[in-house]
């Protein structure tokens, strides 16, 4: 059921205005199928034609099941906004998603706690992408300057025979505080994995990231690709797993962290390979600012922090 | 006028004297080429005069504008107006061409940063928006090094062999860029390997073991070239006729 935007609700307006998008490039266009959940309240619903969604409002959050009907593309992405406003609260999202053989969808979430002060946010996702189905899933986060938050998302993914799974996970904004994110993936046949997570922390910050790619199919490709940037005191550690048991299976996993202050980061790339024709590779680079493109800024008149931020700000973009 | 002067420059790296009494004069708005052999002390020459780390314990004088160098940061010297072009530039992920060049832009307006790269021919529909990563080769590395010097305006220039990786088509920008720094009446020294460059300069310097060998006018220094005979490359051939 659509809001109309004349009643549009405030908490919907702060939603949308914590995330810098105007709600009526979103709302005023009804090609765009969108979503909004404050808290454990779904607070509007537009749905375009071939997506299908049933949402359940729980004590402690929402439980929803989407469907993209075979062979349906949704041209436009569909935008979902998850937020908590209040200072204080608890977020349990729970989510069916399953895009049917040969259907294409892109979802553009964001997940907004702008002045959280203790918000846990808590989401499990079950994505299921079919035979030649496209899936590109964008979260994008808006935090706090305050830390205030414990984020916890668990996927679990299956791809099937020449299916796309494509995700981007952007913290950038305000602080990450506690962020704990768990992604388990299955690739059939010929099928396309391709995960980022892309996170900036500071202060007291803890991130953990642990992924799991199995490239069971034969063809399957996959890669998983972490980007983050430390300062002050935050950590983070990136367990990143990839295992390939079919032949033709080829995969990599690619964690860059740059580390300045106190921080302290750990990267562990684990690559199997079950089969003699598979390929996996990895690289991992963690340290400060490499010193020849620090240098390169500088000679161009950047200071020591300009150029810093600069090559930051490239790594996380 | 110099605007540049090294006075009896020596440096040691791992403990081996690589620049061994260099002394130069760069005079201000001309174009001068340095040459020589592999591992003469070109590029760490390049470096200590940007002041760069690890190229800052050196003895002897360095001098722009009359003002010593010693303990001025890279930064601060670029500051002033000394930039350098690398001989294999560094590589950036995810930063964009655009933000690269605003970054050392002295006018950081889109038409000004669109005109850099048509400068080095590189069309900026296409560059802007691509990455200064792995993902360009090593000629449009270069260009785009190039181009990010341009928009400085900087007004000392050291262009680390702007050559090297650059087909013959490409090299023809290159030169057109030079004409562009010669309008701004930037002083550029050129290392170089290539006679075609060498001949763009209007002075030009023989280095060797880390010091001054010869110079004088393009003609003169051309000779090594045409003879095939860098005097110092073959240690026991000391000298050879010119
Ligand atoms: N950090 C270092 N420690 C020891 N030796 C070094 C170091 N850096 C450079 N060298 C040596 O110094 C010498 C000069 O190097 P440089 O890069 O300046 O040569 P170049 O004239 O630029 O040569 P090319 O034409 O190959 O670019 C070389 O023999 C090189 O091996
Ligand atoms: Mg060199």
């Amino acid at each position: 059921m659509a809001t109309p935007m004349t009643t549009m609700s405030p908490l919907v307006e702060q939603m949308y205005a914590s995330i810098g998008v105007n709600p009526h490039s979103v709302k005023g266009d009804p090609n765009i199928a969108h979503i909004e959940i404050h808290q454990n309240r779904v607070l509007g619903v537009h749905l375009v034609p071939g997506f299908e969604v049933e949402a359940e409002e729980r004590e402690d959050g929402i439980a929803a099941v989407m469907r993209v009907r075979a062979g349906v593309h949704i041209d436009k992405p569909v935008q979902v906004c998850f937020g908590v406003i209040p200072e204080t609260g608890l977020q349990r999202i729970e989510l069916d998603i399953t895009v049917e053989d040969g259907a294409r969808v892109g979802i553009l979430a964001h997940c907004t706690f702008p002045f959280a002060r203790s918000v846990r946010h808590e989401m499990d996702a079950v994505i299921r992408v079919g035979r030649h189905a496209e899936y590109a899933y964008f979260e994008r986060h808006v935090h706090g300057a305050e830390g205030g938050v414990i984020v916890i998302p668990k996927t679990r993914v299956h791809v099937a025979e020449g299916g796309r799974f494509r995700t981007d996970f952007e913290l950038i904004k305000g602080r990450v505080g506690e962020i704990d994110i768990d992604l388990d993936a299955t690739c059939e046949a010929h099928s396309v994995l391709d995960v980022l997570a892309r996170v900036s922390g500071s202060q007291n910050d803890r991130i953990r990231i642990n992924e799991t790619a199995r490239l069971v199919g034969e063809g399957a490709r996959g890669v998983l690709n972490t980007h983050i940037a430390l300062r002050d005191e935050a950590r983070a550690e990136v367990y990143n797993t990839l295992i390939a048991n079919a032949p033709e299976a080829r995969g990599h996993v690619d964690c860059k962290e740059i580390v300045q202050g106190n921080a302290i980061a750990k990267a562990v790339p684990i690559v199997e390979v079950n089969n003699p024709k598979a390929h996996v590779t990895h690289e991992a680079a963690i340290g400060s600012v490499d010193s020849k493109q620090l240098e390169t800024l500088m000679s161009r008149g950047l200071t020591e922090d300009e150029a810093v931020d600069l090559i930051i700000q490239g790594l996380l973009s | 006028m110099s605007i540049l002067q090294l006075q009896d420059i020596s440096l040691k790296l791992g403990g081996k004297p690589i620049l061994d009494g260099l002394t130069m004069d760069v005079w201000a708005g001309h174009v001068h080429a340095v040459i020589g052999p592999n591992g003469a002390g070109k590029s760490t020459m390049a470096s200590l005069i940007m002041g760069l780390s690890g190229y800052t314990h050196y003895t002897g004088e360095l001098y722009f504008d009359g003002q010593s160098l010693r303990d001025v940061p890279v930064d601060a010297r670029a500051r002033m107006g000394i930039s350098l072009a690398w001989q294999e530039p560094a590589r950036f992920e995810g930063l964009k061409v655009r933000a690269f060049l605003q970054a050392a832009a002295k006018d950081k307006r889109e038409a000004r940063l669109r005109e850099v790269l048509d400068q080095v021919g590189l069309h900026p529909d296409r560059y802007l928006d691509r990455a200064v990563d792995k993902t360009l080769s090593g000629g449009e590395r270069k260009r785009v090094e190039l181009a990010s010097i341009l928009a400085m305006e900087p007004r000392l220039v050291i262009m680390d062999e702007p050559d090297s990786g650059i087909d013959v088509a490409a090299l023809e920008r290159i030169f057109a860029a030079l004409d562009v720094l010669r309008a701004q009446r930037a002083t550029v020294l050129m290392i170089t390997h290539s006679l075609a460059v060498l001949q763009q300069a209007d002075h030009a310097f023989l280095l060797c073991h880390g010091r001054i060998h010869d110079k004088g006018d393009v003609e003169a220094i051309s000779r090594y070239f045409e003879d095939k005979c860098l005097p110092c490359a073959v240690p026991q051939q000391l000298e050879c006729e010119v």
